[in-house]
């Protein structure tokens, strides 16, 4: 279909970016790679005033260190979050999680910062940035802010973020030499997640010395499965251990019943997703 | 002139129509740009059933660009019914179908108002302005209830859901025995006697191209180009229904992408374009979106199936009982009511069957209208036998193949007149069975299913058998007319001899990715022996094409193509004549190969193409020879054509997640003659995809308001390579004997024979956890049901749409 007319603006730095957000009120919408936003224009189910289009900021772009932690662009597309080789030697759940976002194509349009800003719960690097603890970098008509993933994510496609304000950068802790597997169920290949496990693990001396946990739309926001963290940190990494610390998986979830999953089947999926996403990580 | 052409029929030949298919440089209906083009939009119905109580189109009239805007007010007067060309029974229930709501909608999605404006985006944007106040109506959805006491009415004028039922008893044929009785009698001798309830969920085409027409009325005829599989039929029933003489009607299909029976219609929208085109007086355009094209184009297959199946305790089948309902949904289209007729005829499948009665009863509800889905009633009837019979072999502990070898006819014993009075006129069931076990390593599997059972793995491995045939190249005129049909099942085919020897083949059946052009270019190069290049297809175009029945039904090669064939042994025989008097001998002295006719024991001859020039000068013709070598047949297949194979599946069921995997898949069909395997590969694989996507993944869900809740295609799931196996494909051959090519058909075996594969193999994999079937699509989430609950705990229809959850369908917001 086609999208009811709206405003175009395609600022070049981020200031003009929040200028244009500011000017154009609440009825802006911001357009990174377009993956979420522009179907839900051409079916008409949303119709803004302007559209933001932050396709030519270049700062917006890219992955680099800054000490101790990863800083990627909230413009860079799926496709260089997975190829980037500092993302896959210190946030290597990032990057496996990003390899089952959709299809190529959608990889190579759709960005990182777009799809944690859209915040849908079955979008598949909300779990990862949510269970490596990333930061969201915020930039608003006055200034910039730091936002924990744990406050970010608010509701169903709602952030932390103001309307004038627009997501910049993440910076993620490095994980490096940990072991990390995102254990995605869906019907199709290019389907959203019905449920997904995010587990990155260190294991030391045949112990799981760290481990962080976080599932895919198992609630209006991702989820952190503490109580599964909690029963693996400090033991053995065997079966034994991770099949008990995954019946702690649902804990404090809130599933919804849709087309493809009842919220018990959820429930009960969570669990054996969570099981093997963890002996996986444990194993590499 | 040499004659050391390679045979043309059976070599892999690419297509010489993919180029410009794949890039999309060519005439898709869309991409038709006419002077003064206008565009339409449409209006459809957010409801399942309303009464129109308010339409204000004043403010939408008013909007820039919009040149008009009608309303089913504006046309009721001319737009007459839709037409439905097959009237299944004399007293069959048949509502009014305007191709513009006038006072009442009936399903969501219905058309209710047009825009016609400069641009596409100004008339979509005309539609959002137009205000329309509904008043609700009792919505009635599920078939069983539409058609218990007191259910609300779709159609109030008829007092009825009931569309018709339609009844193949043997007993009353005479073609076998009285079911009722056979079954009767096999449960008072304690034989088998199964009863089982099947249900084919609704299914949406999902052609890649979506539909288009462009109306041109500025000439003496109107032509419309439309996205098509029927140009032939739709030209004729526009004449029909408008009331326009036909000969004032040119109906061009382009190239077409893909139609799967979806675009075997005449839809609401090619009416609304040809009446606003015609009353404006400039062309007009609509194209439809994803969306609209989900929600309106018409749907497939829905059918409740309560079958009953006698066997003896050796496993010899006594008799078949059937009871289906058929959705219609609201409406009738072109030839809905006759789609699940068409399975009366396939139920006995392959086997022997001594009694069979089938029962149909086709129901009106407020969802879209149903119509042809690839392989069009006869998916549904393989899907039920071929599950009946390893729910027989389950039964009696016998391999489901043994079951079916013991039952079905064996190659000796061709032809075969069925129970359903179908006279099958050859096939080897026996060698396509061999060669599928063999290459599937059938053995190895089931030993390996034994063991992962016996140790209790939480992946359990299933082997699903299909063994099918299906009636292809519809079809004999007589048996249309039998079965009450609004037309004959002929084609047309003509051949044009030019000047420079080059040749024109025109088809009356028309393609929309076939591969005909490829497919009548070998079969002509060959009977004309002249090179495969100097042969072009024309097609779809009813003023150079003006004669056909098109492309559906798996009809096109053997009806079609036949056609083709016998017209050039006529242009052979016209230029026989010719050359004979060139070379001053008798025709009786000629022999015509590899495009030369020689004459015997000698080295002179000519060359056809030396023929055609001669025959075009017509300076030196014989006595009452006209100057033409064109020729042209119409031809009527004495009986169908009976394609059949074997298909084996392999399918892991993680009873953990109760996720399907398909491990591997054969099938060896028999399609008869082969013209290019490379196509036949092609059509075997797409069908297979499409037949497995009814298996596990692809299902029309409607919410209890009636709408339609997978109306993307990120809600309906349509498989790509990435979900499916790697195929092992391989065929027998058993030329059919009803025509001259022994071929059979193609189109649909891979849908027909894939669907029941899979869910045999779903079923198989868990029936030692008390599984003994799982609904359509087999969902991760049915069968971890079915296995945690049993299998009558299942849930069918799942409630969707009334919580917020992830994905597409969900958006209304976000920030980025």
């Amino acid at each position: 279909m086609i999208p009811s007319a709206f405003d175009y603006v395609a600022p070049s730095t981020v200031e003009e970016a929040v200028r244009a957000l500011a000017e154009a009120g609440e009825d802006a919408k911001v357009l990174a790679g377009g993956q979420s936003l522009l179907p839900v224009l051409r079916m008409r189910l949303a119709a803004p005033s302007t559209v933001v289009d932050l396709g030519r900021i270049a700062e917006l772009r890219g992955v680099h260190e800054d000490g101790d932690r990863l800083v990627i662009g909230a413009m860079t597309t799926h496709y260089d979050v997975q190829r980037d080789p500092l993302v896959r030697q210190h946030a290597l759940l990032l990057a496996l999680a990003t390899d089952t976002v959709a299809d190529p194509q959608v990889r190579h349009r759709g960005t990182f910062g777009g799809s944690l800003a859209h915040a849908d719960p079955a979008g598949d690097l909300l779990a990862p940035a949510l269970a490596l603890d990333a930061e969201m970098v915020v930039a608003g008509p006055n200034g910039r802010r730091t936002v924990p993933a744990e406050d970010f994510f608010v509701d169903y496609f709602t952030t932390a973020l103001a309307p004038d304000e627009l997501l910049v950068q993440v910076r993620v802790p490095k994980f490096s030499g940990w072991g990390a597997h995102y254990e995605k169920f869906n019907r199709v290949a290019q389907a959203w997640s019905i449920v997904a496990v995010a587990a990155a693990v260190r294991v030391d001396g045949g112990s799981i010395a760290e481990a962080r946990v976080g599932l895919t739309n198992m609630a209006s926001t991702p989820v952190r499965a503490r109580g599964v963290e909690e029963a693996l940190i400090g033991r053995p990494a065997t079966a034994e251990t991770i099949r008990a610390a995954a019946q702690h998986a649902a804990e404090g979830t809130q599933p919804v019943t849709d087309a493809n999953a009842d919220a018990d089947y959820r429930r009960h999926l969570v669990e054996v997703l969570t099981s093997r996403a963890v002996t996986a990580a444990a194993a590499g | 002139m040499t004659a050391t052409i390679e045979p043309e029929l059976g070599r892999p030949r690419r297509r010489k129509e993919d180029a410009r298919l794949i890039t999309g440089r060519t005439r898709w209906t869309d991409n038709i740009a006419l002077p003064g083009l206008l565009h339409m939009a449409v209006l459809r119905s957010p409801l399942a059933h309303a009464k129109i109580s308010r339409l204000d189109a004043e403010a939408a009239r008013s909007m820039p660009g919009v040149i008009a805007v009608l309303t089913g007010t504006d046309l009721a007067e001319q737009q007459g019914s839709l037409p439905c060309a097959w009237p299944i029974t004399p007293d069959m229930a048949s509502p009014q179908h305007p191709a513009l709501a006038v006072d009442e909608v009936r399903f969501a999605g219905e058309p209710v108002a047009l825009v016609v404006a400069r641009s596409a985006a100004e008339a979509r944007d005309a539609v959002e302005a137009i205000d329309v106040d509904y008043e609700d109506l009792p919505v009635v959805l599920d078939m069983e209830a539409a058609l218990a006491d007191g259910s609300p009415l779709v159609h109030q004028d008829l007092g009825t859901n009931r569309c018709a039922t339609w009844v193949f008893d043997s007993g009353e044929a005479g073609t076998g025995e009285d079911v009722d009785r056979v079954i009767a009698e096999a449960r008072e001798r304690g034989d088998v006697v199964l009863e089982r309830r099947f249900r084919q969920q609704r299914l949406i085409p999902a052609f890649m191209e979506p539909r288009s027409v462009v109306v041109d009325p500025t000439g003496e005829q109107i032509t419309m180009w439309s996205a098509t599989q029927v140009p032939h039929i739709l030209r004729l029933m526009l004449a029909m229904t408008l009331g326009v003489p036909e000969q004032k009607i040119r109906v061009i299909a382009p190239d077409v992408g893909g139609g799967f029976g979806g675009k075997l219609q005449v839809t609401p929208e090619e009416v609304l374009t040809f009446l606003a085109a015609r009353r404006i007086g400039r062309p007009v355009k609509w194209t439809e979106s994803r969306s609209e094209s989900m929600v309106s184009a018409h749907h497939g297959r829905d059918q409740i199936q309560r079958l009953t199946l006698a066997a003896r305790r050796d496993g010899t089948l006594l008799g078949l009982k059937v009871d289906l309902l058929a959705d219609m949904g609201a409406y009738l289209g072109l030839v809905t009511p006759g789609i699940p007729i068409l399975g009366a005829f396939m139920f006995n499948a392959i086997y022997k069957l001594p009694a069979y009665r089938f029962s149909c009863t086709n129901v009106f509800t407020n969802k879209t209208w149903t119509d042809a889905y690839r392989g069009a009633g006869r998916p549904e009837a393989t899907y039920a036998i071929e599950r009946m019979m390893d729910e027989l072999a389950a039964e009696l502990g016998k391999d489901p193949l043994e079951v079916r070898e013991q039952n079905w006819i064996k190659h000796e014993e061709f032809p075969y007149t069925t129970v359903a009075g179908l006279t099958y006129d050859s096939g080897n069931y026996e060698a396509a069975t061999e060669e599928a076990k063999r290459l599937f390593d059938y053995q190895a599997l089931r030993r390996e299913q034994a063991e992962r059972r016996e140790r209790g793995d939480a992946v359990q491995l299933g082997i699903g058998v299909s063994t099918y045939t299906e009636m292809c190249g519809l079809a004999p005129s007589r048996v249309l007319g039998s079965l009450s049909y609004g037309a004959g099942g002929w084609e047309h085919a003509a051949i044009r001899m030019l000047a420079t020897g080059k040749v024109e083949v025109i088809t009356g059946s028309s393609p929309h990715g076939q591969g005909h052009e490829t497919a009548w270019s070998q079969i002509i190069a060959d009977k004309l022996g002249v090179p495969f290049e100097d042969v072009e297809v024309i097609h779809g175009d009813t003023q150079s094409a003006h004669k056909g029945m098109d492309t559906y039904g798996s009809r096109s090669l053997s009806v079609g193509g036949v056609a083709a064939a016998m017209a050039a042994d006529r242009v052979i025989e016209k230029a026989s004549k010719i050359a004979a008097h060139l070379l001053e001998c008798s025709e009786d002295d000629l022999e015509f190969t590899a495009g030369r006719f020689a004459v015997r024991g000698t080295d002179r001859g000519t060359a056809i193409q030396e023929v055609a020039l001669a025959a075009f000068a017509a300076h030196d013709l014989p006595e009452g020879v006209e100057p033409s070598l064109d020729a042209e047949v119409t031809f009527d297949p004495e009986n169908f054509s009976f394609p059949h194979g074997t298909h084996l599946c392999a399918a892991e069921v993680d009873t953990e997640t109760g996720r399907v995997r398909i491990r591997s898949y054969v099938c060896v069909d028999d399609v008869g003659k082969v013209v290019n395997p490379l196509i036949v590969e092609g059509q075997v694989h797409g069908g297979l995809a499409q037949g497995i996507a009814q298996a596990l993944y692809e299902e029309a869900v409607f919410d209890e308001m009636g709408t339609l809740t997978t109306a993307t295609l990120a809600d309906y799931l349509v498989p790509s390579a990435a979900d499916l196996p790697t195929f092992t494909t391989a065929r027998t051959e058993t030329p059919a004997t009803t025509n001259p090519l022994g071929v059979k058909g193609v189109g649909e075996a891979g849908t027909i024979a894939s669907t029941p594969a899979v869910v045999n193999a779903v079923v198989d994999a868990v029936r030692h956890l008390g599984v003994n079937d799982v609904d359509m699509p087999c969902t991760p989430m049915r069968v971890w049901h079915a296995i945690h609950r049993g299998a009558g705990a299942a849930p069918t229809e799942m409630a969707t749409g009334a919580e917020a959850g992830g994905g597409l369908g969900s958006i209304d917001g976000g920030d980025q």
